[in-house]
Order: structure tokens, then sequence, then C-alpha cells
């Protein structure tokens, strides 16, 4: 039997998480913080993850305040985790447009010898000019170059993260040797989008580097993943689709000289759960009310759109008139819009289901955004979350709550003994790092500096 | 006359200790500079001791033996973590004690830092600082490719060329502060609203564009991270001459200064106080510290000879930019005491070697001015700026 990884993503920016609950929480506070991670370690999950922001939202040129706004420096949060959790592995989202090597591989150094080896990177990319108008080079990317960049910015972060080897420090009082080497930390790197050489000042951390993942579900986000990452995340809400993700996914790695357990995929999924099924049912169906107001609605129709229909009543039919082609994209910040590629196909499509299954503005959205879901009693969503993983849609989840901080106690109270009954979830953790925690093996460094191996092959 | 009032002290933690051999002494723990247990262990221990606050040194290189290039010595500490994320793993351990880890302007995006610092605030729950760096090393730049600097020796630095280039770094680094203070504002303290009403969660006119644009920054804004529990985490800076004392009057909320005796203390704090009034905020408040490096043991004596000691071992004497104090807890009580005169509002004590002198500091030194009337003897407030006495300051952007 196949064994599951749990994760849990801290809910923020998004229209999923429901701030309007009372049992709602802070989003900034660190004791929401604390509260989750310490749930997720309570119930042995493998890791906690936190996603990334680098500019409010807009949407029609103003900020977009339905949602939750604002959220905390992705790194200083984890590194705090790290002070009042001891096992769960800690995971951020960085993007690799709007930072450079050396900095953001210190940073991951640094969080990896502060939490003992905890320490997980996903690593993302942006190449939009909204983004790039908080940060000195601005949005400098062609868009094609996003995947370049963010493979040779992975790459040459490994190179850092590599130019310790991890023997290098004598530390022996005595003889006044620190470092047995001289040149620890030596690279170069000479790229594409990094021309850079030196000393990297961190040492060698206890996970030798960061755990990789990665997210994106084009073909070139799948060869990206394949090639380089240690899990994947996606999303798919079908027991169907998951499986041939799956497939694909773990097919490609061959190509890489990988093997099929050298990449875990992880999707996201949402979960509701209640005393009975139906009872569950009647909740999720309150849930996606409160997660899809009616001015949600009519907001999320506009991305396809791309014009205003705050004139339409959410309760009625889908607009007749057809997005407006224009280049200006109405919301901003938003990485679903890009979904939409060809929007008057979309909108087409919409109309035609809303009219077939009678669905008004509002229950079209709620029935399109609805994610990988696990509604039911805590017996039913193990039981289904056992059925994806045994039969290869997944290697397991990583669950979203819509509540914060508090929206995984049920689950880590109810639904983690239930896994741990049937033998397919870890009872407690039997390593200290993160890689322990996913069966992922310590990364080898370097046998020998590449400019020595080149000179010997000369030789 | 009133009683002075009392003094502030900081404590300034690099490694194992400003000295290149400190890692050779007993109790250095050389093994554990890389772990959080270190870190924690010698910030509680500054909290023990009811300090304002302690600074953490970084550097985006190796450190090195020369002032401006690296060097291959294998006999010295070399590797550091990165110094937010050491502050921001000590702070749930902690309750009292600022936590102002070096952040290198030269290198960084202010609005990465902005919100680091910002969420080091929520961590902590209103005790962080920054401190500002610049960095003119050629190695440092070339680890980040997108700019060179010329070659620049120490006795460079007053050349036309050397003049130019730190002219350069401390407007860019001056331009830094003042995104990152203006991001920290572009949240109003009441713009998240929960209004279950309308549906809205921030009310959108209480968040602000920042529209900076100078040389070298052009950042829009808002931050992503709400303004933090201070409002304005505390912002310092190292300045040891009239470029960078100009940076400390117009930007900073304390200065670090290395004057060598009282007269040059008195002149130095002159000096920033006219840069200032120049930039126009002579009414608000500013700390300037005097830095000191000290080897402190209970017979003067003793000290002496562990510095010599340590110099041996390092196989050249020692030196720094600020004046190395080697004597008893009470002999620098009295230092300390005289040099406050000259308007040094506190002190930032480098510990020669940490193993050894943090504890000389807290446990030796602190009770010695407790004893003199001028150290606290209890925390009396939870945030840096409490203990500061600086005022949670009213946010710019905000209608009066």
């Amino acid at each position: 039997m196949k064994q599951i990884h749990l994760a849990a993503h801290f809910p923020g920016v998004n229209n999923t998480t429901v701030w309007s609950d009372p049992r709602a929480g802070s989003h900034i506070e660190f004791s929401s913080f604390a509260h989750f991670a310490r749930t997720a370690e309570r119930a042995k999950f493998d890791f906690l993850f936190l996603a990334e922001g680098l500019r409010l939202r807009e949407q029609g040129g103003e900020i977009y305040d339905l949602d939750v706004v604002g959220r905390p420096d992705t790194f200083t949060v984890l590194t705090a985790l790290a002070a009042v959790t001891e096992r769960i592995g800690l995971t951020g989202t960085i993007n690799s447009t709007f930072n450079e090597p050396y900095e953001v591989a210190r940073q991951f150094a640094s969080l990896d010898h502060l939490s003992a080896g905890r320490a997980a990177w996903n690593v993302v990319t942006s190449w939009d000019a909204f983004t790039g108008e908080n940060f000195r080079r601005g949005g400098f990317l062609p868009q094609e170059e996003r995947y370049s960049r963010a493979k040779e910015f992975l790459a040459t972060a490994t190179e850092l993260f590599d130019s310790w080897h991890g023997d290098e420090i004598v530390a022996d009082q005595e003889s006044g040797i620190f470092l047995k080497d001289a040149q620890a930390g030596a690279f170069v790197h000479r790229g594409q989008h990094f021309d850079i050489a030196g000393r990297f000042n961190v040492p060698r951390s206890p996970q030798g580097r960061p755990v990789v993942f990665q997210a994106g579900d084009s073909d070139e986000g799948r060869e990206f993943a394949a090639s380089s990452a240690d899990a994947i995340f996606s999303r798919h809400s079908t027991l169907e689709a998951g499986r041939e993700f799956y497939t694909d996914v773990k097919r490609r790695l061959a190509h890489h000289g990988r093997t099929h357990d050298q990449l875990l995929i992880l999707p996201a999924a949402t979960f509701v759960l209640g005393d009975t099924d139906a009872e569950a049912q009647e909740l999720a169906h309150e849930v996606r009310r409160q997660q899809v107001s009616g001015q949600t609605a009519i907001k999320y129709l506009e991305h396809v759109w791309n014009r205003d229909l705050s004139g339409y009543d959410p309760d009625g039919p889908l607009p007749d008139i057809d997005p407006d082609p224009g280049e200006h994209t109405i919301a901003r910040g938003r990485a679903s819009v890009r979904m939409f590629r060809d929007p008057v196909a979309v909108a087409r499509q919409w109309r035609e289901r809303a009219e077939a299954e009678n669905l008004s503005i509002r229950d079209l959205v709620i029935e399109t955004t609805g994610r990988q879901s696990f509604i039911g009693s805590p017996a039913t969503v193990a039981e289904t979350i056992n059925t994806y993983v045994q039969t290869d849609a997944a290697d397991g989840f990583i669950l979203v709550p819509h509540i914060t901080p508090s929206g995984l106690d049920d689950f880590a109270d109810t639904v983690v003994p239930l896994l741990q009954e049937r033998g397919v979830f870890r009872h407690d953790y039997t390593g200290t790092t993160l890689r322990d925690h996913l069966g992922l093996p310590h990364p080898d460094t370097r046998a020998e500096p590449e400019a020595e191996a080149q000179v010997r092959g000369l030789g | 006359m009133s009683a002075p009032s009392p003094l502030h002290l900081a404590v300034a933690l690099d490694g194992t200790g400003w000295h290149p051999a400190a890692w050779r002494e007993p109790g250095a723990r050389p093994d554990d500079v890389f772990t959080a247990g270190y870190w924690a262990g010698l910030v509680a221990e500054a909290e023990r001791g009811l300090l304002d606050f302690v600074t953490f040194e970084d550097a985006f290189g190796p450190q090195s033996s020369h002032v401006t290039e690296p060097d291959e010595r294998t006999d010295q500490v070399r590797g550091r973590l990165d110094a937010v994320l050491i502050a921001a793993r000590v702070a749930p351990l902690t309750r009292h004690i600022g936590l102002v880890p070096t952040v290198v302007a030269t290198h960084t995006e202010p609005f990465h830092i902005s919100k680091a610092i910002a969420t080091l605030d929520y961590v902590s729950t209103g005790r962080a600082g920054l401190r500002v760096q610049v960095s003119a090393r050629q190695n440092e730049a070339a680890h980040f490719g997108r700019r060179t600097f010329p070659s620049l020796r120490a006795e460079d630095r007053d050349t036309p060329a050397g003049r130019e280039l730190i002219a350069e770094l401390f407007e860019e680094a001056a331009d830094h502060i003042e995104v990152v203070r203006r991001l920290w504002d572009s949240w109003e303290d009441d713009a998240e609203i929960r209004d279950v009403v309308t549906g809205r969660f921030v009310d959108r006119d209480k968040l602000h564009y920042i529209d900076f644009e100078g040389r070298h920054f052009s950042v829009k804004g808002p931050s992503i991270t709400p303004r933090p529990p201070q409002g304005q985490p505390v912002v310092s800076a190292l300045a040891h001459q009239s470029v960078p004392y100009q940076l400390v009057g117009r930007s900073a909320d304390i200065g670090y200064v290395t004057p060598h005796d009282t007269d040059e203390a008195r002149a130095v704090v002159a000096e920033i106080r006219a840069a200032r009034a120049d930039s126009g905020r002579a009414e608000e408040p500013l700390h300037i510290f005097g830095d000191l490096v000290v080897f402190l043991d209970d017979d003067p004596t003793a000290a002496a000879d562990r510095k010599a000691r340590l110099d041996g071992l390092a196989g050249y004497p020692y030196t720094s930019d600020a004046q190395i104090f080697t004597g008893t807890p009470g002999q620098l009580a009295d230092l300390l005491l005289e040099r406050r005169r000259a308007g040094l509002s506190g002190f930032r004590l480098r510990p020669g070697a940490i193993g050894h002198d943090l504890e000389r500091i807290t446990r030796g030194l602190v009770p010695e001015l407790q004893r003199r009337g001028a150290f606290r003897h209890a925390y009396e407030a939870d945030t840096l700026r409490g203990l500061l006495g600086l005022a949670r300051p009213a946010n710019r952007y905000a209608a009066v």
C-alpha cells in the first residue's frame, strides 16, 4: 500500500478563504501561522506551504477588495515557524523573476540551517510588467524567457548550494584550522541570464539543498518539473484527469534520467467535513455560497468578458454580449486570468452550459470554479483520499482549508486517525528532515569540481 | 540639574565575536554558529541583561581580513546565515529585546526588505529594526552580476573616484530607506475592515501607491504586507564620515558612530545633529550610539592579556574602526558615562569574544550601570520603539 503524503496550505489571497466567517482569524498575525503549523505538525503532515504575492491584485483599475488582501513575507514567517515547530517541512513560493540567485540561495540555505533540514522551495516564474513595477529591474522579462530564466535560476542556485560539500568546516580550536578548504563555496556561472562568480557564504545545509517544488500545468511546466523538481503541485478535479496528469508527468521522468519515485505529485484540494455525508454536502453548499458572493461572481465573469459587468444581476442569466478582445486585461496580478486563452469560446461554452442546466451567473461560477474537493464524513473523505493515492491519481494532497487558522483542526482530529488505522499514513515522523518525510534521497554534491574534472578529461 | 536619561545598550552579534581569533576561546562554540540554538542562546542572554536590542551582522560574501577584498585564510570563521532570518528564528523565543538585522541596500530590493522587516515586526510583535549597510566590494557585486565597481582600496576612499562611489552608494541607500518607509506606510493602520455587509475585506482608499521615482529605484506599491505593529520599525546605520553622517541625519532613527574619545564624540554628534536639522527633521528624535569593541574581565590586565593572546593566535594585532576597550565592567561604565556627556544616548558593544564578553556585559556591566542609576532594572515596554522612547509615527498617507 502506498503511503499518503499530506501537506497544508495556509489559506490566503483568494476567494476560497472565507474571511467573513465568525471563526476566521487574522491572516497576518504570527499566532495564526503558529496555530496552523502546530496543527499540521500534530497531524504529522509532511509540510506546510505558503504562497507569495508581489503586487496587490487590481480589477478595473482599482485594488481588488473582496478577498483577503495582504500577506507576510514568506521567508520571514517560515523561519519564525521553525521556532515553534520541530519536524514539519516549511515550504515557500519564491519568484525567480524578481530575485537574484545568490540572495535566494542564501535565504533557503539559511532557512534549512535554522530549521535543521526542513526547507522547501516552490519555484515560480513571472514576467508581467505589472508586478515588475515594484522592483528595480522592472518588467523586463519577455514572456518566452520565463522558463528559461527559471531553469537557469534554479540551476544556478543549485550550483551555489553544491559549492560547499559539507565537510569543509573543521573548527579545530587547538590547531586553529576553521576551514579545511580556502576555496569553500567557490563558484563560476556563466549563462544567458546570470553571469556570476565568487564564493557562496553559507555552508552546506542539513538537507544539502532545499526540496524543490514546482507548479504549472503547461507542457513546459511539466517538463521543468520532470527535469528538476522533487514534487509538483497540480490542480485536477477528477480522478480521471488526475490519473492522466500523473501518468504523463511520471512518464516524462525517464527522459531526464530519473526514476518514478523521484517526483511526487501533490494536487491541491479543499475539503468540507460533516458528521454525515449529507450534512457535509449541505455545509459545502453553504461554504460555496460564502466563497462566491454575487459580487465575486460578477468580478470573476469579468475576467473572461474583459469588461465591466457590474450592471448584471448575479442571479440572472449570463451576458449575451461577447467578451472585449482588447489587449488590456481588466484584472491584473491574477494567475488564473491566463487560463482563458480564447475568451470568446469560453463565453460561448459557459452560456451554453448555463442555458442547458438553467444556471444563474453565480451558479455557473460556483460550478466552474470548484476545485478538487473532498466532501463528506471523515470516513468518506479518508476513503476518497486513499482511493486517489492507491489508484495513482496522486501521491498525496495539499489541503487548503477555507477558514484561517483553525480550518485544519477537524481534519487532524478526525480524518488523520482513520488514515493511520488503514496503515496508509504515518503515526509519527520517522525522520527529522523534509526529505525524510517525503522519502527523497539526500542529494550528492559533485564528487569533484567541474573544472578539475575537465582538466583530467583532457589529460 | 535633572538626572540624565538612562543609557541605552545594544550588543552587536557577529559569529563568535569581533576578534578574528575569538572562535578559539574556550566557550566559543564555533561548531554551533550555523545552528538556531546558538543564536537563540545569545539573544536570550542579551535579553536576561535587559539590553535594548541586538544587531546581527551580514554581508553577501565571506568574511575577510582585508577591508575591501576577499582573502583565502582558513584560520578564521568564514560563512554566515542571513541576518533577517536569524532574527526571525529567535523572535518567537524572546519577549522584550529588539531585533535588528543588517540589510545590504546595494544589492537588495526595497520591496522585499520592506515586507521582510514588516514581517519581522509581526513575528516579534513590535520589536523589529534594521541596520542599513552599503557594499562597495567588487567580489560581492560579482555575486550579483548586475553592476561593477572600481577597485577601491581602503586608502583610495578619499580620491575623487572613491568619493564618487561612496556618494552614489549612500544616495542609493537613502532612496532604499525612503522606499522601505513609504511601503510601511502604504497601508493605513485601519485599512482592513472586513465589512460583511458590503463584502469588502479592505477599504481600498486606505491603501496607497507610493509612486517612488528615483535614480536607482522606481517602486509603485502598495506593500503586500500591512503596516507593521510599530508603524515604522527602527532604522539604523553605522557611519564613519560625512556622507554617511548625512544619511543618518536624514534617514535614520539610530546612528552608530565610532569616536575614540569624548571630544571626537562631541564633534560627530554635532555634525549629525546639523545634518538632521538641514534635512528639516530637527524635532524628530534621533539616537546616536557609540560603538565599542569590548574585552571585559574583572582584572584589567586579564582583559588586555586576553586580547593579546587572541592577537597572537590571529598572527596580527586586531584593529577596528571602533575604539577597542580592554578592562573591567566598572571601567567601561566610567567610560560610557563620560562619553554620554558628549551627547551619545547609547552604546552598541561589540563583544571581542562572544562566549566570554557577552556575559561580562549582561552580568557585569549591566549591574554596574544599574548601581549607578544609569540603566533599567526591568523592561518598561514591549516594543523596540517603546524601549528607545520613540513614539509610534503617524502614517504619512493618512488623511488628517
